[in-house]
């Protein structure tokens, strides 16, 4: 037994090199620059924070009425102070800013078509539900949200909602889930079509990805919305919600094709040969050896693609759609609440950043799990 | 000897055609293309019939009309112009504000980047805030967010808010400090070019010298000197050649000083900050996909910490920001797009005016895509050739 250190002969690490102050002199101030940069910033939150949280929280009028606002701009401007922020624009729209004009009576339909992908993610999230026929239920719940949204001519149960009178949050999201899902096959199949062996069906694969990715989205919204008349037979009639969506389908297949290609690329020579060699042909070593690897190692950049379509719909509101940020420029030109740009822009950016950041922080755990399998 | 048989050889059957692989390729690239002619022939066939019973023609003659709408900002335009100038001073607002986006979301995204990597805490997480909170947010929100609520909000020019610099900032726009030339300047400019076209040759002059050699070549010290010495003896020799001009308030107006529209001021810091937060990214991931060994062999073999960066670390990480930084000037560009929302005339705002008054869709689409798509590979061709360069040759 090897004989007992008296405690004082102990030496503790200095203070200066643990605990709070350890940390602070390691993280704050480890050199004369990083001191130097720490007080800049200091002096710069300092600067800004404390006049934002006076205009964010402690001046804002919280009620709900416009004119509890106007009262507190008065009485602001009355002792010469800047007034602060008018958050009562946004309760008092929050229906707009949900579901757009949809019919008051029809609200219900929005939450059932919410309680279907609850109930499918719910079943998602347990491992024993999962298979081919999740897969499947995922698949038809969106033509099924689309046809309870939109109801029937006539129908006492599911009245005929027009879809312009869709918009808001709700409308955004559509249309991200439309397109993300819809230009799947068609992405795909540019996909294989750029790696083709086929110099014709190369090039054209490859002209339609350059094109499409050259251009700005908002010219092919506008393309839809003035050409598409154009190109239907006999001036048919298309719903402006679903020229947009195509577009969207057409804009993202594109994208999505260059990430599968991606994948593709990513599959060892290997895995062909050993395809080849087991007898199979070229459809099924596409179907059932190279597309499941593909496709599986390219779910993180699909997650990030959807996440900036999810953003880049808020470019229908150019073709005059009632998207989130549609909606939010509808109510600023409602005399009541005329001024408050600010406040409504802060809120829908708010909006978007709340999704889009816990689908990058959900991508990213999912990258990692994914991660795991890789051998 | 008996000749050759013709014919396939004994033994082996022939194949029939449908089985033939090389016949089926054809075939299959036949189809496809026939596929594809015939659905554009029928939109062709849709769009000309439409067309028709509108009572439009089609055809580019309109152009030479007058365009009669008036545009803020840009070259030199008057209302009497034909279309066809319109959609150029467009065009050339558009690669105005990208061509300055692209220069400063560069600058702004290399040192958020390296500030992410930062060995200090409340700068790392600072710049991390930045990134999440602009990346995670629609560009158009952004947009509108500084024209609406920051730009147009500025005080007016007399209250102008007054930068360090004489920047300054009011709700009729920016002014900056502008060099104006003087008389002496057609005199010094040749001292200036000489400097400038020197600079490059003395210093590939001396590393040569320096990999042949041994010695250091000090082709910093060489061009550097060429650069600056050049211009300073032009000024010695023809007088002062540039002068400093401040902007000054005037009334309800700047007086002096280069002036920036408030549209201008709006979509360039939207397209910057936006921008920025990827390109820092970029240049994260770059930093950080050099190898910690390459560090640790720099410092072994007795480079010293800013060696190690400037000739072992950035030259490697370079290697690895260039294509994907490629693509992020390309976004930049295309999402210049989005400035219409700001009221600021690019080519996109410019367009959908001359379509509002001619109802030329056709036509007009035609111009907008061709032309971003001109931009677009112009500047993918440029910077690709300048990533052949920069790129790993391998062994």
């Amino acid at each position: 037994m090897p004989p007992a250190v008296p405690a004082e002969a102990v030496l503790l690490p200095p203070r200066t090199q643990v605990g709070p102050i350890g940390w602070l002199r390691a993280n704050l101030f480890s050199t004369w620059y990083n001191v130097l940069i720490t007080l800049l910033i200091l002096w710069l939150l300092a600067t800004v924070l404390p006049p934002m949280a006076r205009w964010m929280v402690f001046d804002a009028t919280w009620a709900t009425t416009p004119q509890a606002c106007a009262k507190a701009r008065e009485a602001a401007q009355a002792i010469g102070v800047r007034p602060g922020a008018c958050w009562a624009v946004i309760p008092a729209n929050l229906r707009l800013f949900m579901v757009g004009t949809y019919p008051v009576g029809q609200g219900h339909r929005i939450g059932a078509a919410l309680a279907l992908v609850a109930l499918l993610g719910i079943l998602t999230a347990f491992r024993r539900f999962r298979g081919k026929l999740l897969v499947a239920a995922w698949i038809l719940s969106f033509p099924a949200i689309l046809v309870l949204l939109h109801g029937f001519q006539g129908s006492a149960i599911l009245p005929l909602v027009e879809t312009t009178r869709w918009g808001g949050l709700t409308l955004t999201f559509l249309l991200a889930i439309v397109a993300i899902v819809a230009s799947f096959p068609l992405g795909v199949l540019l996909a294989l079509g750029r790696r083709s062996s086929l110099p014709v069906v190369r090039l054209l694969s490859t002209v339609y990805i350059e094109t499409v990715r050259g251009v700005p989205l908002i010219t092919i919204l506008f393309m839809s919305s003035v050409m598409f008349p154009l190109l239907m037979p006999g001036g048919l009639r298309v719903d402006k919600v679903v020229r947009a969506m195509l577009a969207l389908i057409l804009f993202s297949a594109a994208y999505l094709a260059e990430n599968v290609r991606g994948g593709l690329q990513a599959i060892p020579r290997g895995q062909y040969d050993a395809a080849r060699a087991l007898g199979l042909g070229n459809a099924l070593t596409m179907g059932l050896i190279i597309l499941p690897q593909a496709l599986r190692a390219v779910i993180p950049p699909i997650v990030g693609q959807f996440i900036g379509l999810f953003k880049d719909t808020s470019l229908v509101a150019v073709i005059g759609l009632l998207d989130l940020f549609s909606i939010g420029r509808s109510v600023l030109s409602n005399p009541n609440w005329l001024g408050l740009m600010t406040e409504v822009y802060i809120f829908i950016a708010l909006v978007y950043w709340v999704f889009s950041y816990s689908m990058s922080i959900a991508s990213r755990r999912l990258e990692r799990r994914l991660g795991v399998g890789v051998r | 000897m008996s000749p050759e048989p013709s014919g396939p050889p004994a033994g082996q059957a022939r194949v029939a055609w449908w089985r033939n692989e090389r016949v089926l390729r054809v075939l299959a690239q036949v189809v496809f293309l026939l596929a594809v002619i015939a659905v554009a022939g029928l939109l062709y066939a849709n769009v000309r019939s439409q067309l028709r019973a509108r009572g439009l023609t089609t055809g580019y003659g309109f152009l030479y009309g007058q365009a009669g709408f008036p545009i803020g900002e840009g070259i030199e335009y008057h209302e009497g112009d034909p279309y066809w100038y319109a959609f150029l001073v467009g065009v050339v607002n558009t690669i105005r504000v990208s061509f300055f986006g692209i220069v400063l979301a560069t600058i702004l995204g290399t040192f958020t980047g390296i500030a992410r990597l930062s060995s200090n805490w409340l700068l790392r997480k600072l710049a991390g805030a930045y990134i999440e909170i602009i990346r995670n947010t629609p560009l158009l929100v952004q947009l509108v967010f500084w024209y609406f609520a920051v730009i147009i909000q500025l005080p007016v020019v007399k209250e102008s808010v007054v930068l360090p610099g004489s920047i300054f900032l009011s709700n009729r726009g920016t002014a900056l400090p502008l060099l104006a030339p003087t008389a002496a300047f057609s005199a010094w400019l040749p001292f200036a070019a000489a400097g400038v076209i020197l600079a490059p040759l003395l210093w590939r002059w001396r590393m040569r010298r320096q990999e042949l050699t041994g010695q250091p070549g000090r082709g910093l010290a060489w061009a550097g000197g060429a650069l600056v010495g050049l211009p300073a003896l032009g000024w010695l020799v023809a007088g002062q050649p540039l002068l400093v001009e401040l902007p000054e308030i005037g009334g309800f107006n700047y007086a002096g000083g280069l002036i920036l529209t408030p549209e201008f001021t709006a979509v360039l810091i939207g397209l910057t900050v936006y921008t920025a937060a990827f390109i820092a990214e970029v240049v994260r991931a770059g930093i950080q996909a050099v190898h910690v060994g390459q560090k640790e062999a720099a410092r072994a073999l007795g480079f010293h910490p800013g060696q190690t960066l400037r000739l072992v670390i950035l030259p490697q990480s370079v290697r690895v920001i260039i294509p994907p930084l490629i693509s992020q000037y390309l976004n930049l560009a295309k999402n210049s797009s989005l400035a219409v929302a700001a009221g600021f005339p690019d080519l996109f705002s410019v367009a959908q005016t001359i379509f509002n008054q001619t109802g030329r869709s056709v036509e007009v689409i035609g111009m907008v895509m061709g032309s971003y798509l001109a931009m677009s590979l112009f500047t993918s061709l440029v910077l690709n050739l300048y990533n052949r360069r920069v790129r790993l040759v391998e062994r």
